[in-house]
């Protein structure tokens, strides 16, 4: 049994976009897996394969305007693609399994079906074939350009490789921001509360640089690393706010104005380089054993900053408290 | 200061064991194969991200590599929680990328 579906974007599916990405609720974007018909598709059309993930389903069928034809729909449980892929959802069995269940042999004559390339980390071909007959053709990358596959069903090389441009990268900017906004207002009213308006300004522009100048800047920052990335990031964003430290509060002694800038220059750089090493999962050429490497080598080093100038930070106010200045 | 902590992986390519299908080159996102007449060619070897998709997708079992998610989150909540990593947490509703 098929269901109808096009390739127009509505006003209601651009909003589901926007949804996902500020992040909201990101489990309920999803698509009830199935076969679906898209045109007039008849027994020789091709049969796309793809995630349901509402913006995988809408980025292929977007892209499929004027060609007739079905799209299978696996139960990735919301999750994109090549996420889904990874954690085997978008896997060989789910792909067996579901051209069973709606018995794809009965509605098309031909035995091929066309995966995205990024499923493959998920899929066997070779398998797929041998549980279900159907031979598995791994199309290009990005959804855009099927239409220039379908073709001579071959990919170019540009087809093939992932790309992560200043566009990627900014459209992440978002959801960032909204899964940390919470914890970032109560640790800046905190930061307010005992160290006044610097602290404050300073720990919410380093978190924010963190989420939003880092993605931006990721190539041009110097260092192969992303955790010393994100200090270079921070020690730049605290500088600033040290030199203030130093400069303003004419009635506090220099020393604890000297330490009150060793604190922002320790723990504001080591939360941007805890955010930039978290960031690694949005990329899209992190390996699993260099991001092992980066978390034993420095996330001993991010903590010891972090908890060290939390600790600094603690012993000035309790000897505020007891009245040295 | 550490080098980069991403100059060498696990990809490992026995070229004996090749069929030459071509699976390998069409699968990798980076380019780290590519096909020549006989047997794939290892070509970019830094570049591979572990992704294991040429791995899955090869029917001589060629190539080996240990594949995961190269996200630090995920890999330091597995961690904690003693389970296998994901780039993904449908309960609770996180998801590194789009």
């Amino acid at each position: 049994m098929t269901q109808p579906t096009s390739s127009s974007i509505t006003l209601k599916n651009r909003w589901d976009h926007f949804l996902v990405r500020i992040g909201y609720r990101r489990k309920w974007h999803r698509v009830s897996p199935g076969l679906y018909s898209l045109g007039r598709p008849n027994s020789e059309s091709p049969v796309f394969v793809t995630a349901n993930y509402t913006l995988s389903f809408d980025a292929l069928r977007s892209s499929l305007k004027d060609i007739d034809c079905y799209i299978l729909v696996l139960d990735t449980k919301g999750i994109n693609v090549w996420c889904s892929a990874g954690g085997e959802l978008f896997s060989t069995e789910e792909v067996a399994n579901r051209v069973e269940s709606v018995s794809l042999h009965k509605v098309v004559s031909h035995r091929t079906l066309i995966l995205p390339q990024l499923s493959a980390s998920g899929v066997a071909a070779h398998e797929v074939k041998k549980k279900s007959g159907f031979k598995v053709e791994y199309g290009p990358i990005r959804a855009k350009d099927v239409p220039e596959y379908l073709k001579t069903h071959q990919a170019t090389q540009k087809m093939r490789q992932v790309r992560f441009n200043p566009g990627d990268r900014l459209i992440l900017v978002p959801v960032e921001i909204t899964n940390t906004f919470l914890p970032l207002l109560i640790t800046t009213i905190i930061f307010f509360i005992v160290g006044g308006f610097l602290l404050a300004a300073g720990w919410a522009a380093t978190v924010l640089a963190g989420l939003v100048l880092f993605p931006i800047l990721l190539p041009w920052i110097p260092t192969p690393n992303f955790s010393t990335k994100g200090f270079i990031l921070g020690g730049a964003v605290a500088l600033p706010f040290a030199l203030a430290v130093i400069i303003s509060k004419p009635d506090t002694a220099l020393w604890q104005k000297i330490v009150w800038a060793l604190i922002y220059l320790t723990a504001f750089p080591s939360i941007t380089a805890f955010l930039a090493l978290n960031f690694t999962g949005s990329t899209t050429f992190t390996s699993k054993s260099g991001v092992r490497r980066e978390i034993f080598a420095y996330f001993p080093v991010i903590a010891c900053m972090f908890g060290g100038s939390i600790l600094g930070m603690v012993l000035i106010i309790v000897l505020r408290h007891f009245g040295v200045r | 200061m550490m080098k980069s902590a991403y100059i060498s992986n696990t990809l490992s390519y026995n070229p004996d064991l090749c069929n030459g299908c071509g699976m390998c080159s069409v699968v990798c996102p980076h380019r780290v194969f590519v096909q020549n007449e006989r047997v794939a060619q290892l070509v970019r070897a830094r570049a591979c991200m572990e992704c294991g998709a040429c791995q899955r997708n090869c029917p001589t079992k060629a190539i080996t590599v240990s594949s995961g998610t190269g996200c630090a989150y995920a890999q330091m909540l597995a961690a904690l929680r003693g389970k296998k990593e994901a780039c993904w947490d449908i309960k609770n509703n996180k998801s590194c990328s789009s």
